[in-house]
């Protein structure tokens, strides 16, 4: 049994906005006109969050969590370091969450994303696409086979480059889980000089988003690994029905 | 000292960054990496009730177009179902996923949702909301996706008594979660981040 299984699923947890990181963060100069100034308006959650699609192996194709061949031509592979990103999916009560959709974008080795709005010098490869996606198992497990993305610059401060970093979009049980976030490397003296990560006030929490190097998942003479759990929204445990009969 | 509670704490959100749809929508970037972009079809089949477009564009406090934004769609059936396993009143129309993905056009900001109407769905104290469909932007410039609903302004009568719209304080604000008829089966549904307009944002 997981920890923490005491009873009935209320409603989800509320977000902890101490924690996540603020609408309004200047030194991050986008949000400066992008963020809402009224306070959110508060609510528990009702069954429109706490429900949520769900995703199929019909809808994904086992080749779409390695990265260093699905846009590969055939028989040539993405040019970086290779590398094992792997992890656990669970909710705040450190239950696995099984069949959540994980879709992962990234820079390809040289600090360059195809994309149309793109212009750094760094070249394309044209071996890379940048996507990936994948369900978690049973216990809320999942692996990607990538390549080790490259720092860049852009356009916010005078001299601002981005860590290296891989963006994760998480989809859970129910729409209140939704997230995205980004994993950073251990090691990567970017960190902590970057606007986007200092959007988080709490050491802890940009700690949360650090993969460690994980040597007993690596493939020798392939091969490195890191690791990134992520944690989506939990529910409120309790012993009693707490909706009326039918609703 | 005393017990842990042995909770772990949710992972921070980080911002979706310019190029979200390399990862959420690639076909749309021409990457063609996988069959299709999800969330692009919400009807696989004849659907129950009302079919409607819902269509709008988020602008920033300087009244300009966002033409980076991803926007998510989540909502019940005619009847008030989800097609979800956490449903637990009935089954939901098999032909209705309920949830919708688009990236807002990358020239105008235009995202287009091919939708039904949805039916109500209760409160947690069995009070029945107004119809409404729970929204969920990301773009650059935004840390932590923004929540909020569509309500519909040709449901006076449902917004009238619906739990949420009835306990909100500016009630001069409440418009800016209405969806308003342009035509027939056509709502429009602008997203103003900030401003004299800024749209009612939920922490739900």
């Amino acid at each position: 049994m997981a920890e923490n299984d005491t009873g009935k699923a209320g409603g989800y947890l509320p977000r902890d906005r101490a924690w996540q990181p603020a609408a309004l963060t200047p030194a991050y100069k986008t949000t400066v006109k992008r963020s809402p100034q009224a306070a959110l308006l508060s609510f528990p959650t009702t069954l429109s969050e706490e429900t949520g699609p769900v995703f199929g192996h019909g809808h994904l194709s086992e080749g779409d969590t390695d990265l260093i061949h699905n846009f590969a031509k055939d028989g040539e592979s993405a040019i970086g370091p290779r590398i094992i990103v792997h992890g656990r999916v669970v909710d705040e009560n450190a239950r696995g969450v099984a069949g959540a959709l994980v879709e992962i974008w990234q820079a390809n080795a040289g600090g360059r994303y195809r994309h149309k709005k793109e212009s750094y010098l760094a070249p394309l490869d044209p071996n890379f696409g940048g996507c990936g996606r994948t369900l978690t198992d049973a216990q809320g497990n999942y692996a990607f086979h990538t390549i080790m993305p490259g720092a860049y610059p852009w356009p916010n401060g005078p001299n601002d480059w981005r860590p290296a970093h891989i963006h994760f979009s998480v989809f859970g049980q129910a729409f209140a889980q939704r997230l995205i976030t980004q994993l950073y490397f251990e090691g990567d003296p970017l960190i902590a000089r970057c606007p986007i990560v200092g959007a988080i006030t709490d050491p802890d929490a940009v700690s949360s988003l650090i993969a460690p190097l994980d040597m007993g998942r690596a493939i020798p003479m392939d091969s490195l690994a890191y690791k990134f759990d992520i944690v989506l929204r939990g529910r409120y445990q309790t012993f009693f029905e707490n909706r009326p009969e039918g609703s | 000292m005393t017990q842990e509670l042995k909770r772990v704490r949710e992972t921070p959100s980080q911002t979706a960054g310019p190029y979200v749809h390399i990862g959420c929508t690639p076909g749309f970037t021409g990457i063609d990496v996988y069959e299709a972009d999800l969330g692009n079809v919400m009807k696989t089949g004849p659907v129950k009730g009302e079919e409607i477009t819902v269509t709008g564009t988020i602008f920033d406090g300087t009244g300009t177009a966002l033409t980076d934004a991803l926007v998510e769609i989540w909502q019940a059936d005619a009847d008030g179902l989800h097609n979800s396993p956490q449903e637990t009143r009935g089954i939901a129309d098999p032909n209705f996923t309920g949830w919708g993905r688009c990236a807002s056009d990358m020239t105008t900001g235009a995202f287009t949702f091919e939708t039904i109407k949805p039916g109500r769905v209760p409160y947690p104290d069995g009070r029945l909301q107004a119809p409404h469909i729970s929204v969920w932007i990301v773009a650059r410039g935004i840390n932590i996706g923004l929540q909020t609903r569509i309500y519909f302004e040709d449901e006076a009568s449902a917004n009238s008594e619906d739990p949420i719209l009835s306990r909100i304080e500016h009630r001069n604000r409440i418009p800016t979660l209405l969806a308003g008829r342009e035509k027939d089966g056509v709502y429009r549904f602008d997203i103003h981040l900030q401003g004299p307009n800024e749209t009612i944002f939920f922490d739900i």
